[in-house]
């Protein structure tokens, strides 16, 4: 997969700065919170987060294991929102590819290191393929409970009551567990993690994946981990079992019909179309039907 | 249609030079010196090198410039760039007792060896705006002719501790951990929280502070002693079995003395809360003492009723990169989760139509 690409055609390096903007002491010590991290999956590893040079809340959780694990012949992916050219995912872009120098790609295939924000891409991740994750609040258990004390015992104790409790409270209140995105899963049969806030639709892209899935919290200074085919489910009832969001609509550009879907106006009269969150994907339905 | 989120790499172009532009303001004025800032706004440098835990009074009116004005933005410019410096050593305690006063102030006793000195203060000014400073070129007012004392000036709660009424402090002796390197572990030792204090959002720490002298949490504190001046930095070199001075820093220095703890066994005793701050920051070290006296509650065996006695609630949201960053986050897209929730709610509102057209049917059929 590397191969393929042409090497020499990466970008200079920014000079006064190292490889990937953070010195290597940190990023050892930032590695070997996701050893950690991996060994133990879905467990929060505080780590000596730092401060970026990009506002917390950002991605400056992602922005550093992205930094940590990266290497020059990595090709990096950024997506916010499932696309590629949101700003936000532009300027983190930007951000590796002139402190790195690295090739960057649009192409969930081609890219070794995916970043991203709010989505797992449509196409199916590979072996060896690595996904950072950037997470605002890593503690699936903080609006239950706002304390780390308490939270930490919780999860020591594989106490997770307060949560079932949460997801009864709100079928009783509203017919259905009424959590869209950053649905709490158990990790392994020991761990319940928050997934980063990805829709619902998401979260059974994580269950038995090949890749390896790293989160990191830069303001809570937090590292988890999913390793590789790892049983990731999420929490559900017997008679509430656990469903996916579902479109009437299909992608107004490429017609798909099983991908998730961002909403948008196109008029003042309120009308609405659909379209492919994931511009990549879209992307290359578009040039597979324009091949046929 | 999807121009929406297509071409964000040219609007961030457009973005920056229009903010450029912005901060430069009418080119038919003459463009800020970073030197004038340091010197003519010394009081925000002194905010921004405190919140940005670095002292360097060019970087700090360089970042204000940078930011302009913006002075939580010129904190978190030169936070990113202090990361970026590496940790070659730990200083010597200060020795704020041999410090060079500007100002000493002490609320507890009229007179006091070494004296009251009232130094440059906004305290008394009656504040009218002068409109002599828009005409520019005010000349200094005519120096006071009595030479500033020079005598020893001992601190004031070290007469205290002296009589036994003042809770001696004692060295744990530990090596001092670093927030900036080591995440916080709660529960916090009082040098992280001292650490946290000291870098925490200025406003935030004034408005806890408030809350405890309205009653949240109240301990009843004596401003002991204010002190602002220039004290020495001094480091004890590996190589070295000595400490040489690296040079002077200003420093605002504020001790509380609080209500008294004590026992059936143990004599009652006043207790303490310690405020510091880079530069010229008075309204910073004095909240910041009464928050950390609130934050000994537990310590000191006193029962946890309010939010600034709560260890976990001040020291995670004391900091103002952290607490700007992620409130601004929310002008980041959201719609992946806004269409999740919207696809939510319409299925609720679905819901309940269909179960109020049932109840329809079955009344009319009844």
């Amino acid at each position: 997969m590397i191969s393929s690409l042409e090497h020499q055609n990466r970008p200079a390096q920014a000079e006064g700065y190292n490889f990937a903007y953070l010195d290597e002491q940190t990023k050892r010590m930032i590695r070997r919170g996701l050893l950690k991290a991996v060994a133990i999956p879905g467990y929060q590893v505080p780590f000596g987060g730092r401060e970026m040079p990009l506002p917390y809340g950002w991605g400056t959780g992602g922005i550093q294991v992205t930094a940590a694990v990266l290497g020059e012949e990595d090709v990096l992916k950024v997506i916010d929102q499932g696309a590629d050219d949101t700003t936000n995912a532009v300027s983190i872009r930007r951000f590796f590819s002139t402190t790195a120098g690295v090739q960057t790609t649009e192409r969930t295939g081609d890219a070794t290191i995916i970043q991203t924000r709010h989505r797992i891409p449509e196409a199916e991740l590979k072996k060896d393929q690595i996904m950072v994750y950037q997470v605002p609040i890593p503690e699936p258990l903080r609006f239950i409970e706002p304390s780390e004390t308490e939270t930490k015992t919780m999860h020591a104790l594989n106490d997770y009551g307060v949560m079932h409790v949460k997801l009864y409270e709100d079928i009783a209140k509203f017919g259905h567990i009424a959590t869209a995105y950053a649905y709490p899963v158990m990790v392994d049969e020991r761990y319940v993690m928050d997934p980063s806030p990805i829709p619902k639709f998401d979260n059974p892209k994580l269950d038995m994946s090949p890749a390896l899935m790293l989160f990191g919290a830069g303001r809570e200074k937090r590292l988890y981990a999913v390793p590789p085919y790892t049983r990731v489910s999420s929490l559900d009832f017997e008679d509430h079992p656990f469903e996916v969001q579902k479109w009437e609509q299909s992608c107004a550009i490429c017609g798909c019909d099983h991908s998730y879907l961002d909403e948008i106006i196109v008029d003042d009269q309120g009308t609405r179309e659909f379209v492919c969150s994931d511009t990549d994907y879209c992307g290359q339905r578009v040039a597979e039907q324009e091949k046929q | 249609m999807y121009v929406a989120v297509k071409g964000g790499e040219k609007a961030i172009d457009h973005a920056h030079y229009l903010l450029a532009k912005k901060r430069r303001g009418s080119t038919d004025i003459p463009e800020l010196e970073v030197a004038q800032i340091r010197e003519q706004m010394s009081l925000a440098v002194a905010r921004v090198m405190t919140e940005g835990s670095l002292y360097d009074e060019e970087l700090a009116a360089l970042a204000i410039k940078q930011s302009a004005g913006d002075l939580l933005e010129a904190i978190f410019l030169l936070r990113a760039y202090r990361t970026t410096l590496p940790r070659f050593t730990e200083s010597v305690p200060l020795q704020t007792s041999e410090m060079q006063m500007e100002r000493r102030i002490s609320a507890t006793y009229k007179d006091l060896p070494g004296g009251q000195l009232l130094g440059p203060t906004f305290d008394y000014t009656h504040r009218l705006l002068d409109f002599t400073l828009l005409a520019e070129g005010q000349a200094l007012p005519e120096p006071s002719q009595e030479p500033l004392q020079a005598e020893p000036c001992p601190r004031v709660l070290e007469l205290l501790e002296k009589e036994g009424l003042m809770r001696v402090e004692k060295n744990s002796q530990a090596d001092v951990p670093d927030i900036t390197r080591e995440p916080l572990d709660f529960p916090t030792n009082r040098t992280q929280r001292l650490q946290a204090l000291a870098r925490g959002d200025e406003g935030f720490m004034m408005a806890l502070a408030y809350s405890t002298q309205r009653g949240y949490g109240r301990n009843h504190p004596f401003a002991g002693e204010i002190r602002i001046g220039f004290t020495e930095v001094w480091i004890e070199p590996e190589e070295l079995d000595f400490a040489v001075p690296l040079g002077d820093i200003e420093v605002t220095e504020c001790e509380m003395v609080t209500q008294f703890i004590g026992s059936k066994t143990e004599p009652a005793q006043f207790t303490r809360g310690y405020g510091l701050a880079f530069g010229y920051n008075e309204r910073k070290a004095m909240s910041m003492a009464l928050v950390d006296r609130a934050l000994c509650a537990e310590a000191l065996g006193e029962e946890i009723t309010s939010p600034a006695q709560q260890e976990e609630f001040v020291l995670m949201h004391c900091d103002n990169v952290e607490a700007a960053g992620f409130v601004s986050h929310l002008k980041l897209p959201h719609y992946v989760d806004f269409q999740s929730e919207l696809e939510l709610i319409r299925k609720m509102h679905a819901q309940e139509q269909s179960i109020s057209e049932e109840y329809s049917i079955q009344e009319k059929q009844a």
